[in-house]
């Protein structure tokens, strides 16, 4: 019980600290500030060919991916690399994989890119504004 | 920013690291994959996107399956998306079968309900509906064939990929224009 607690408040902590950086302190980090309106578009645009909020399609469901730990979506089956990779997805480990998901962790089954700086923030930013229901 | 639990930690310094490949090593400590590390996991890497390309494909089959089955679609309609679903079986096709040159194994297809569960069939009511829908994941899988260039190390996969990203983009155009949608005003219109 204690511990579901720890974790429970752990993850929340997690997500706000996510959540801000993909805010304000989001540029501080050396990233462009990211605009959560250009980003649902954007993502529709770059990732709805494999991915909703809430099914899993050819990727996993990207409600509460923020601050989540990569290959932890239930029913999803990941790649073997992905799943032991211990990566939590803070907006800057977002960017990373975006940038290059096959450089971050090969072996990944993604190898969808996004180029653009801009338009990473901006699709991190729409994923911080749907976290998880629960 | 990756983190390592303090056991795997342990064994990266005392000697694990020799049960990591070592592309796998270098990205993990921020590097960049050395040419022949890179070389060495070229076929399995290239597979395994290549097959998620495979799950891509399987997924619009299905959805124009679904269309198709709908009873929502006019006649004309209806030809168009059986024309636009045999393309994608022949992506299908040329997928798994560059999948098996590199000695992967090819992805199968989910049942068909699980596609109509996942792509939300069930609010489908109307021809438009369905072409909305359509137009959606041919816009989004040419941005994702373009979008999975740069991951390809082999140059016989850009080819593939770009060819498969400029048959979604026709796809797309087609369904744009069914619908009424504006021209797109600004260039690069995909990718």
């Amino acid at each position: 019980m204690a511990r579901a607690t720890f974790r429970a408040a752990t993850r929340a902590l997690t997500l706000a600290a996510a959540m801000a950086v993909s805010g304000a302190a989001f540029a501080g980090a050396g990233l462009p500030r990211g605009d959560a309106v250009r980003g649902v578009d954007l993502y529709q645009a770059k990732c709805g060919a494999c991915h909703s909020l809430d099914s899993n399609r050819v990727g996993p469901a990207h409600r509460g991916v923020v601050g989540r730990r990569a290959g932890r979506v239930a029913d999803f089956r990941y790649s073997k690399a992905l799943s032991a990779s211990h990566i939590v997805w803070t907006p800057a480990n977002l960017d990373r994989w975006l940038r290059a998901p096959t450089v971050m962790v090969p072996g990944t089954m993604m190898g969808f890119r996004v180029s653009s700086p801009q338009e990473r923030a901006d699709i991190i930013a729409y994923l911080a504004q749907n976290p998880s229901r629960r | 920013m990756i983190d390592i639990p303090s056991s795997s930690r342990r064994s990266v310094l005392t000697g694990g690291v020799t049960t990591l490949s070592a592309a796998g090593l270098v990205a993990l400590l921020g590097g960049s994959v050395p040419a022949a590390a890179r070389k060495a996991d070229l076929p399995a890497q290239d597979a395994q996107l290549l097959n998620a390309a495979l799950a891509l494909e399987h997924e619009g089959i299905a959805a124009y399956q679904i269309a198709a089955q709908s009873g929502l679609l006019s006649p004309d309609v209806l030809k168009v998306g059986i024309t636009f679903q045999s393309h994608h079986k022949t992506h299908r096709d040329d997928l798994a079968a560059a999948i098996g040159r590199l000695g992967g194994v090819a992805a199968t297809s989910k049942p068909i309900a699980d596609y109509a569960a996942s792509l939300g069939a069930g609010a489908l009511k109307t021809q438009t509906d369905v072409l909305k829908l359509a137009l959606r994941l041919e816009r989004g899988a040419a941005n994702a064939y373009l979008g999975l260039i740069p991951s390809l190390q082999a140059t016989e996969f850009h080819v593939l990929s770009a060819r498969l990203a400029g048959d979604e983009a026709f796809h797309a155009a087609v369904l744009g224009n069914v619908l009424n949608e504006p021209i797109p005003q600004q260039a690069p219109i995909f990718g």
